[in-house]
């Protein structure tokens, strides 16, 4: 803890940068429904809903990290042309509208897609409107982040321990399960819950990609943004309640994993 | 501490400066001008786009000097703008239940008057491959059909029609918007989708209307009121007047709308 005294013009900016990304929240605060809150969180369709946003966004996580933590890998350990293209690729979902990431999704997975039309005839299978489809599009927004933040981790990891490994007869795959892997597991577990986030808040490309049915494919994102078109309150108190579980389970898993 | 407290405050006066403003940079209250000149803001429901459109053009031609702003949108979230104190002259509701909101909360100038009305049809794909003739067929399960959600006036309309035909129709999806499902029916995701006829007009390039009887049973009335605090209230009166003549009429019922 440094005890001199921190510069008012870094102190400023920081107390106006706090203020400006908690008041929002104090707003939903103040304007929320406490006395009926109790039973508004009864209503059916909410836990339905939250259900679905925590089971489709962790599935989603799933996928990222098997596809992800490997891509990261190749970025970051292997030479190969056109490599810096692909880094600028694998970020498009980034800085996509959402939007646009759905209808994107749809021509290649919707019916009459690329590789969707291809599954509804061979195998009858068809990814839009489905419960899968909801954590097709979320894994597509979210994955991004898991691939930065390890492949950060990749590049700050000393490669001195991976090379003594290998002098030391360990396979590539040893190598990097028993040495690599362990070495950046914080930056895996950061880029995970970060990735865990984005998919829980997804909202414009699910609702595109994925439609919106209740139980199906309507994740807390979509039943906030419906139940503003009839009800300000009972918005509030949806994304309250997401709010305070992805907080809770953030906060938990901070401290288990990514402790500074 | 008291530096905090003046950002915060700076803060506040950026928020509410920025709330309501839907992105077309409509500039806050300024002086009112006489119904010939000045700006008038009208707020109008996404499904009368591209009527207004036609309507804003001829209205400024009478009035010279007078520059029209319309700031199209879900009539749900537009009442919400207008009751949260956005500046603006008109409204244009899709539904009376919208209207009403602004209504009660004394934003109106006046009663509302209903300017048209707009009734639903089945939007099929173009050259209705699947022979879709009436709301029965929707049963069919080998039919993906999407819907409006019930919270927005297309959803709540389709309902009405669906429940006076008695028929049991089982959508994959409850879409946001009319657009929304409008699309989903030209990307070819579902077979068939509950639209208003404007909307199958407006696309008539790629999708059918089919008509059936029960959705004389779901018309949706269209109502519009100048707004109490309105910047230029002469201009507004003036352009409801405008709305409900002759020439206006005729290039909204063109667009498919019925008169009241």
């Amino acid at each position: 803890m440094n005890r001199r005294r921190a510069p008012l013009a870094l102190l400023i900016p920081a107390a106006l940068g706090l203020a400006f990304l908690i008041l929002p929240l104090a707003g939903l605060l103040i304007r929320a429904p406490w006395t009926t809150l109790p039973e508004r969180l009864t209503e059916p369709g909410i836990l339905a809903a939250l259900r679905l946003s925590l089971l489709t966004a962790s599935l989603a996580t799933l996928v990222c990290l098997v596809l992800g933590v490997p891509l990261a890998w190749v970025l970051a350990r292997l030479e190969f042309p056109g490599r810096r293209l692909v880094r600028a690729l694998v970020t498009v979902p980034l800085v996509l509208p959402p939007v646009v990431g759905g209808v994107a999704l749809l021509l290649v997975f919707g019916r009459r897609g690329l590789v969707g039309g291809w599954l509804d005839q061979t195998f009858g299978v068809s990814l839009p409107f489905t419960t899968t489809g909801v954590v097709v599009a979320e894994a597509f927004v979210a994955m991004p982040f898991l691939v930065i933040a390890v492949e950060g981790a990749l590049r700050g990891a000393d490669v001195r321990f991976e090379e003594a490994a290998a002098t030391l007869g360990a396979s590539r795959w040893t190598t990097f399960r028993r040495v690599t892997l362990p070495l950046i597991a914080p930056g895996v577990a950061a880029g995970a819950v970060l990735c865990w986030a984005r998919a829980l808040g997804e909202f414009g490309a699910t609702i595109t990609f994925a439609g919106n049915f209740p139980g199906r494919t309507q994740t807390m994102p979509l039943a906030v943004y419906l139940a503003l078109e009839q009800d300000v309150d009972a918005a509030i108190v949806l994304s309250l309640i997401l709010l305070v579980v992805s907080v809770g389970i953030l906060a938990a898993l901070r401290d288990k994993w990514v402790a500074p | 501490m008291r530096r905090m407290l003046s950002g915060v405050a700076l803060l506040a006066v950026l928020a509410s400066a920025a709330c309501g403003d839907s992105g077309d940079s409509a500039p806050a209250a300024g002086p009112s001008g006489s119904a010939a000149g000045g700006e008038l803001i009208v707020m109008a429901a996404a499904s009368l786009t591209e009527s207004f459109d036609k309507i804003k053009t001829d209205f400024e031609e009478q009035n010279p000097g007078l520059e029209v702003t319309i700031s199209y949108g879900g009539s749900s979230g537009l009442a919400q703008q207008i009751t949260s104190g956005a500046p603006a002259d008109v409204f244009a509701a899709a539904s009376p239940a919208t209207m009403k909101t602004v209504v009660d909360a004394g934003d109106a100038q006046g009663d509302p008057v209903v300017f048209v009305k707009n009734q639903l049809v089945i939007a099929t794909a173009k050259g209705n491959p699947e022979g879709v003739r009436t709301l029965a067929d929707l049963k069919n399960p080998e039919l993906k059909v999407a819907l409006c959600a019930e919270q927005v006036p297309c959803g709540s309309a389709a309902q009405k029609a669906i429940e006076a035909a008695g028929v049991d129709v089982e959508p994959v999806t409850l879409e946001q918007d009319v657009k929304a499902a409008l699309s989903k029916v030209k990307l070819g995701e579902v077979d068939a989708a509950l639209v208003y006829r404007t909307d199958a007009k407006a696309a008539s390039a790629d999708v059918d209307g089919v008509e059936f009887p029960e959705s004389a049973g779901a018309i949706n009335d269209y109502p519009i009121v100048a707004l109490k605090n309105a910047p230029n209230p002469s201009a507004a009166a003036s352009f409801v007047a405008f709305v409900r003549s002759e020439p206006a009429l005729k290039i909204l019922t063109d667009a498919g709308f019925q008169q009241p």
